[in-house]
């Protein structure tokens, strides 16, 4: 896979405060789910009849898959734009985007109220084929399993499978082609899920091409968490940070996103919906600071000699993710009106189990990805020893 | 039935003037009118087609009053006392005069042998012809020696009084299948009376049965000299072939999902459904909510009071089933997912809640300030190293 820029663990102890944290918080998780799976989602959430979702499903899944994008940003930049240099990043990214999307995948379960019909969406007699949800359900299903596909040549290389490995290398061109069809096939029907929610939704992010945008910013999302995943890395490692290849990412990064500003306001604007963005409420302000967010990037990295302080790449990486992060609470949550305008009272704010939940969903990750980076052949190698 | 439709020409109207109908409101210590009106509601409750009223009126104006002979087994006399202590004015004087109550142990001034005479003479008498009325539960173990009046058991008693009756009735849930009585562990035995004389009879079950069920078969007898359709419990159909679920006043609340989930509450209080507060309504049958009970107008039987049913007209259910055990559905098994009809709208942020986020969101910021801080160092470290070895200005920003 990475012929040219040989993967190496990084070795050093595994456990540590950092993966002590995680595994306390992880744990914190297994408990509060063993009470929601005995005793329902009413017992640990704050999910009522007007916010069936809340941040299991728009955290968890809908930012944790996009936030899983980078394994396919970069994918796409190396596999079909032909831009080799950046292999040694696929790795790495990939790995992100594994975790990610796998526990989306598992996430999903947490949420579903009558969880062990599960298997329904995949059972011919029991799906719905022209629901959204049922196209999310498969796409990412199928993408989880290709992705592990795809990432397999590192396991078999640790474990010592030369054969395997090479037979694998001689097919894995298809998987890496479905790994980077299937992510743009859901992450725009995740948008979708907004348009199907009709008048629900504030006008603001309410739009027909709400699933372009939604794609568009899960692939600059994808090259942000790459930024961001990079620099922590190199930053926790007390590695040199891969600065000659971030500096260009960056940059088709900025290009992603002016793509994307255009047709945000573009659709605002022809919509006529931007006037919403100049009445004093919440929606206004949040969607304010999701803009601020998503145009902050071309101030911070907008020149090449700041795409080379690898403090503002980092920046940048976490403005774009947070913006990401905006666009999906504010259209799932903040925009979200149950009653219409005309039932009022409906309200939904995360009870102290549920953000227990996601944070430990992020704990596995981060923990996941300690643990391979120090055992697997994941990161490029450093001409810097590893300092522990 | 077959003679109610050929009576069915007759009408009411026609008796207004009728001596004969006067005579008989007189002799009940009613107006003609309230005569008549009983009449038409004893019709009406057996399902008779019009004109059966003026045929029962005239039956129970002249007929000779058909012998019934009326034990008591082991029960609680609560048959009978519904019957006397009925509101209606005059009803229980109807009962007396109606039918000749020959043998009666709780309404009898008599008592010993000259009321065992009675029953032996009243047999002889109208043999073949008498109603025998049973009330209570006839004991089977040990030879039924647990109920005996004059030194017979109440087996020989039923078997007795059974073999010349024209009709057996067996009134009350006792009688009809061991009621009460014979709740486990049964200790007696308690049996009802189809079992004990091995043949159908017509059965009036509840706890106590409504008089009106009681006084309409007897009414068709006396008018027709027929008995009325039963189910295979012995249960005239036209009492007890409906659920009480069917036609219960608060089954609207029921299908569109209100129930009262404690007694005195919001739902209690404004009459929603008592399905989940155990009401045996969806298994049982019986005529309650269309006739009602009591006798004291509208609004008064046990479902209408507030109480859920108990299931009493029903073998299994009353006296088995604990009272606050759910119904087994017997037409539509309600999802147990339905939701409430109020939902709460959601609770906003806590103290907690809003802390728990507040601190993440501060960890996250710090730690990535820290990040960036450390970077941008390190960053301007090389920098300053470059420009060091290379004289020429590196205009790039720390």
């Amino acid at each position: 896979m990475s012929a040219h820029h040989p993967a190496v663990p990084v070795g050093g102890k595994l456990f540590n405060t950092a993966t002590f944290v995680c595994a306390v918080l992880v744990m914190a998780m297994v408990a509060i789910l063993l009470v929601r799976f005995l005793f329902g989602l009413g017992a640990v959430t704050n999910l009522n009849d007007g916010y069936p979702w809340g941040i299991w499903v728009v955290v968890d899944v809908i930012i944790g898959s996009a936030f899983a994008c980078g394994g396919f940003s970069v994918a796409m930049l190396v596999y079909i734009f032909n831009k080799g240099r950046y292999h040694p990043l696929v790795r790495p990214a990939l790995l992100a985007s594994l975790f990610g999307y796998t526990l989306a995948g598992v996430g999903v379960l947490f949420d579903l109220g009558r969880w062990w019909n599960f298997w329904h969406i995949f059972s011919p007699a029991h799906a719905n084929p022209n629901s959204v949800m049922f196209e999310v359900a498969v796409c990412i299903s199928a993408y989880i399993v290709v992705m592990w596909i795809e990432f397999s040549p590192v396991f078999l290389e640790k474990w010592g499978f030369k054969v395997q490995k090479q037979k694998l290398e001689k097919v894995l061109f298809i998987f890496i082609a479905l790994g980077t069809l299937l992510p743009m096939m859901h992450q725009s029907s995740l948008g979708t899920l907004i348009v199907v929610m009709g008048p629900q939704i504030s006008p603001l992010w309410q739009t027909p091409v709400v699933p372009l945008l939604y794609l568009l910013s899960a692939i600059t999302i994808g090259y942000g968490v790459v930024l961001f995943e990079s620099c922590v890395a190199a930053s926790a490692y007390r590695r040199e940070i891969e600065v000659p290849l971030l500096e260009p990412m960056a940059k088709v990064m900025l290009g992603t996103l002016a793509l994307y500003l255009v047709v945000r306001v573009g659709d605002l604007v022809m919509r006529g919906a931007l006037g919403h963005a100049f009445v004093p409420s919440l929606e206004a302000f949040c969607f304010w600071l999701e803009m601020a967010c998503f145009v902050l990037p071309f101030l911070l990295v907008g020149s090449t000699a700041a795409r080379r302080n690898p403090a503002k790449l980092f920046l940048a990486g976490v403005a774009i993710m947070v913006a990401g992060v905006l666009l999906r609470i504010n259209g799932f949550l903040i925009g979200y009106d149950t009653g219409l305008g005309v039932d009022h009272g409906w309200n939904y704010f995360p009870s102290i189990a549920e953000m227990m939940v996601t944070i430990g969903m992020f704990a596995i990750e981060v923990l996941g990805y300690i643990i391979i980076t120090r055992r697997y052949p994941v990161l490029p190698r450093d001409a810097a020893p590893a300092a522990h | 039935m077959n003679k109610g439709e050929s009576m069915a020409k007759q009408h009411l109207i026609s008796l207004e003037e009728d001596p004969r109908i006067d005579a008989a409101a007189t002799r009940l210590e009613m107006t003609r009118r309230e005569f008549l009106q009983f009449c038409a509601a004893l019709a009406a409750t057996l399902g008779l087609p019009q004109g059966a009223d003026a045929a029962v009126a005239e039956a129970i104006a002249t007929k000779k009053r058909p012998s019934v002979i009326w034990l008591h087994f082991q029960e609680c006399t609560g048959c009978t006392e519904s019957m006397l202590r009925a509101e209606h004015p005059t009803l229980e004087k109807l009962i007396l005069d109606i039918i000749s109550l020959d043998y009666h142990e709780t309404l009898f001034a008599a008592a010993g042998h000259q009321v065992e005479a009675a029953r032996h003479e009243a047999m002889k008498a109208n043999k073949g012809k008498y109603i025998l009325v049973i009330e209570g539960a006839i004991p089977t173990r040990d030879n039924g020696i647990y109920c005996k009046v004059g030194g017979k058991t109440a087996i020989e008693l039923t078997k007795e009084c059974a073999a010349d009756a024209a009709a057996v009735i067996a009134i009350g849930s006792c009688a009809s299948w061991g009621g009460m009585p014979s709740t486990d562990p049964n200790p007696t035995g308690a049996s009802g009376v189809a079992q004990v004389l091995g043949k159908p009879v017509i059965t009036i079950p509840g706890c106590p049965p409504n008089p009106y069920n009681f006084l309409s078969v007897v009414a068709q007898y006396l008018t027709f000299g027929t008995l009325p359709a039963v189910d295979n419990l012995g249960r005239p159909k036209f009492a007890y072939s409906r659920l009480i679920h069917e036609n219960c006043e608060r089954r609207p609340h029921f299908d569109a999902g209100r129930f009262a989930m404690d007694f005195g509450d919001e739902g209690h209080r404004k009459g929603y459904c008592l399905y989940k507060l155990g009401c045996k309504g969806p298994e049982t049958y019986a005529n309650c909510p269309t006739i009602q009970f009591g006798d004291v107008g509208a609004g008064t039987w046990p479902v209408a009071c507030g109480h859920p049913c108990i299931g009493c007209t029903e073998q299994g259910i009353g006296f088995t089933k604990p009272i606050h055990a759910m119904a087994k559905m017997k037409n539509i098994e309600p999802s147990a997912f339905l939701p409430r009809i109020v939902e709460e709208k959601g609770v906003g942020a806590t103290l907690g809640s809003a802390a728990v986020l507040a601190a993440v969101a501060g960890a996250a910021a710090g730690a990535g300030a820290m990040v960036a801080r450390n970077l941008g160092l390190s960053h301007k470290a090389e920098e300053m190293e470059r420009a060091k070895q290379n004289p020429q200005k590196d205009s790039a920003e720390a």
